[in-house]
């Protein structure tokens, strides 16, 4: 009867010897392909790069200025400007500012990088039922993966560093922007459609005129949920080198230092309602026309 | 292609409609007979259109008629192949447009066709201006001819003032207008309009009907017009075609229609119409005895015309003349007031053929 409380598994050493086949192959292919894996990336590093330079070594007011602008911009809401720039002058206060600069840049790549490949692998999926098929359960699988396993192979690739850590937290944060693309281009009156149909529009003047801005909010949607993923990956990220506001809440959690954890902690979710809000009341004007009024 | 100079005519042949997952497979049990709830019950498809067989005149007004349902949506847009038949062909000019290409037929939408929705179907997020210019930016028209020829329209249906509006700040008959601009901004030779008119106020409505018919005096168009109202039919169409569960029960001229309904179904359509509009002169005028008597009124004229201009003069008698002037029959005034007030019953019209 042992059997019953002991699961019968697979046993130890035909196990080890499976880990270890498909880690080996794996480091090979590292060894062989890894310096073209990081060549290829190069100019995402470069791209950080200037990101981080261009938001550390800028004056702070400047800063400050443009970001309330943007936000401005985008929600046309002066609320949301007043909370914008009294989070980011607390945050300054309290010695974050050089920090929260780099997480506000290693977002803003992030999300980047994410909106250029996540839109059109959404659009592909909304224009066949088959690819659809295929990708939705691969999605289902990133946003159910613990995050940390992404860091592994990624590490393995990659080492240690900027990029290592823009992929893990690309691969984290992509699904939405590609989910809620598809949905919003499948959710498109079809009405409207066969309108543009009847005055002959090609596949790209239907796309470009009547797809995409109507599926827009939904995919500004999309975006918002993205930069959340993003942020709440950028803790994880500092542990294979992600530098910003991450960092002093690892070395937090390593030695107990709870005030240092809760201040940074709380700059990150000072960013991520700066994002939040603004992203959303721009979602809500690009919906502002579509909202049928009358019947 | 078709010559885009003058309109082409459109005829439709045999074409079958069935909706459902293997349409083909149900084509001949319907060919044989089968009717549209059958095919329902049995098979769980949707006998949209059955054997319908149309000469649409070319540069000329086709009205469709119809109960909700009974396939007049569906018809139109196979004209410009939004559906695709079961079986069948529309043939539009010499081209059949079933059998065009991908490409061919973008071109055939851009250039020869135009289409005025009953959904309105308005794209949400452009202004008046910029949905009345649709048509003319998928052909590639610099936007400085696309303003000035969609402005001319937006003003003629009445939208002057509401360029830079939204579709949802109007209401459902500034919509439909502005579908309607949308369409004749176009300018296309086949002008398809599903409706277009339903959401109109009767004073607007009028007067869209004026614009539709002084455009035609212009140019004359290919029009295919679905209405449910048979006083808009008579007025517009030069022919008009009746359909009832996917079938055409009748077509013909208005006068045809009204004087010699088919059936039952017809004649109740056609019970309620103004016929002093609809008939004319030579329909009911006695053969001449004797020398012409009174004044003389041309044929084409319709009978309450006919009572005006007569009442007006204060005669009894008066003679109809061919367009040449030459008299053809009498007209006595008791004829045509009868003939206004009296609606013929089925079977009286059938036994007066
Ligand atoms: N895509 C479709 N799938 C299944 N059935 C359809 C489809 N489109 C239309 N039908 C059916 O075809 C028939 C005719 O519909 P259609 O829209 O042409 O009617 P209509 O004459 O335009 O009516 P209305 O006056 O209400 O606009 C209806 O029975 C409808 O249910
Ligand atoms: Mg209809």
């Amino acid at each position: 009867m042992e059997w019953l409380y002991e699961f019968p598994s697979m046993n130890g050493a035909s196990l080890r010897a499976l880990k270890k086949a498909i880690d080996e192959g794996f480091r090979s292919f590292t060894r062989a392909y890894g310096e073209y894996f990081e060549l290829f990336f190069e100019p995402l590093k470069h791209f950080l790069i200037a990101s981080e330079d261009f938001m550390t070594e800028t004056p702070w007011p400047v800063i400050l200025i443009i970001i309330a602008f943007i936000a401005w911009l985008a929600s046309r809401d002066l609320r949301i400007v007043i909370g914008s720039v009294v989070t980011l002058l607390l945050i300054g206060y309290f010695d974050m500012w050089e920090d929260t600069m780099k997480t506000i840049s290693m977002i803003f790549v992030c999300t980047v990088l994410a909106i250029f490949i996540g839109i059109p692998i959404g659009i592909i999926m909304s224009r066949s039922d088959r690819v659809q098929a295929v990708v939705n359960p691969i999605l289902d699988i990133m946003q159910t993966m613990p995050s940390f396993v992404y860091l592994i192979p990624v590490v393995m690739l990659l080492g240690i560093g900027k990029v290592p850590g823009l992929i893990a937290v690309v691969i984290y944060a992509i699904p939405p922007i590609i989910r809620l693309t598809n949905l919003g281009i499948r959710l498109v009156d079809k009405d409207v459609l066969e309108a543009a149909d009847a005055f002959g529009s090609s596949n790209w003047q239907r796309l470009k005129n009547v797809q995409m801005p109507l599926a827009l909010p939904t995919i500004m949607a999309g975006i918002n949920q993205t930069i959340m993923m993003a942020l709440a990956m950028v803790v994880v990220a500092s542990m294979i080198g992600v530098q910003g506001l991450g960092q002093p809440v690892l070395r937090a959690i390593t030695n107990q230092y709870f005030t240092l954890g809760v201040f940074n902690g709380l700059a990150i979710v000072g960013i991520a309602i700066i994002f939040d809000r603004t992203s959303q009341a721009f979602g809500k004007r690009l919906q502002k026309h579509q909202e049928v009024i009358h019947g | 292609m078709v010559d885009s100079k003058t309109s082409p005519g459109i005829s439709v042949r045999n074409l079958y409609k069935i909706f459902g997952k293997n349409p083909e497979q149900y084509v001949d049990m319907v060919k044989e007979g089968m009717t549209k709830t059958e095919l329902n019950e049995q098979y769980g498809h949707v006998l949209g259109l059955k054997d319908i067989n149309i000469e649409m005149p070319a540069g000329g007004i086709q009205v469709v008629m119809g109960l909700s349902g009974s396939g007049k949506s569906t018809l139109i847009r196979h004209i410009n192949r939004l559906i695709d038949p079961t079986a069948g062909e529309v043939i539009v000019g010499d081209a059949d447009v079933c059998k065009m290409s991908a490409g061919q037929l973008r071109e055939f939408r851009r250039h020869e066709t135009a289409m005025v929705f009953q959904k309105f179907a308005l794209l949400p997020h452009r202004t008046v201006l910029d949905n009345a210019v649709y048509g003319l930016e998928v052909q590639g028209v610099s936007r400085a001819e696309q303003i000035e020829r969609a402005q001319r329209w937006i003003d003629r249906v009445g939208l002057t003032g509401f360029e830079r509006s939204y579709p949802n700040q109007l209401s459902g008959g500034m919509q439909q207008r502005v579908g309607l601009a949308r369409a004749l901004t176009n300018d296309a030779p086949i002008l398809l309009m599903d409706e277009a008119f339903s959401a109109l106020d009767p004073l607007i409505r009028m007067d869209m009907q004026s614009v539709l018919l002084d455009l035609q005096k212009e140019i004359r168009k290919t029009v295919v017009f679905i209405t449910h109202d048979l006083d808009e039919a008579l007025r517009l169409g030069d022919k008009i075609a009746i359909l009832r569960d996917g079938e055409i029960v009748q077509q013909g001229t208005g006068q045809d229609i009204v004087l010699n309904p088919a059936d039952d179904y017809i004649s109740n359509f056609v019970k309620e119409v103004n016929r002093g509009r609809v008939i004319l002169v030579e329909t009911i005028m006695k053969p001449l005895s004797g020398d012409p008597e009174g004044m003389g009124i041309v044929t084409g004229t319709t009978l309450e015309e006919a009572a005006k201009t007569m009442t007006d003069a204060n005669t009894a008698m008066a003679h109809v003349t061919d367009a040449g002037g030459k008299p053809v029959g009498s007209l006595d005034i008791h004829d045509v007031i009868a003939a206004m007030v009296t609606p013929v019953a089925h079977e009286e019209a059938i036994a007066a053929e």
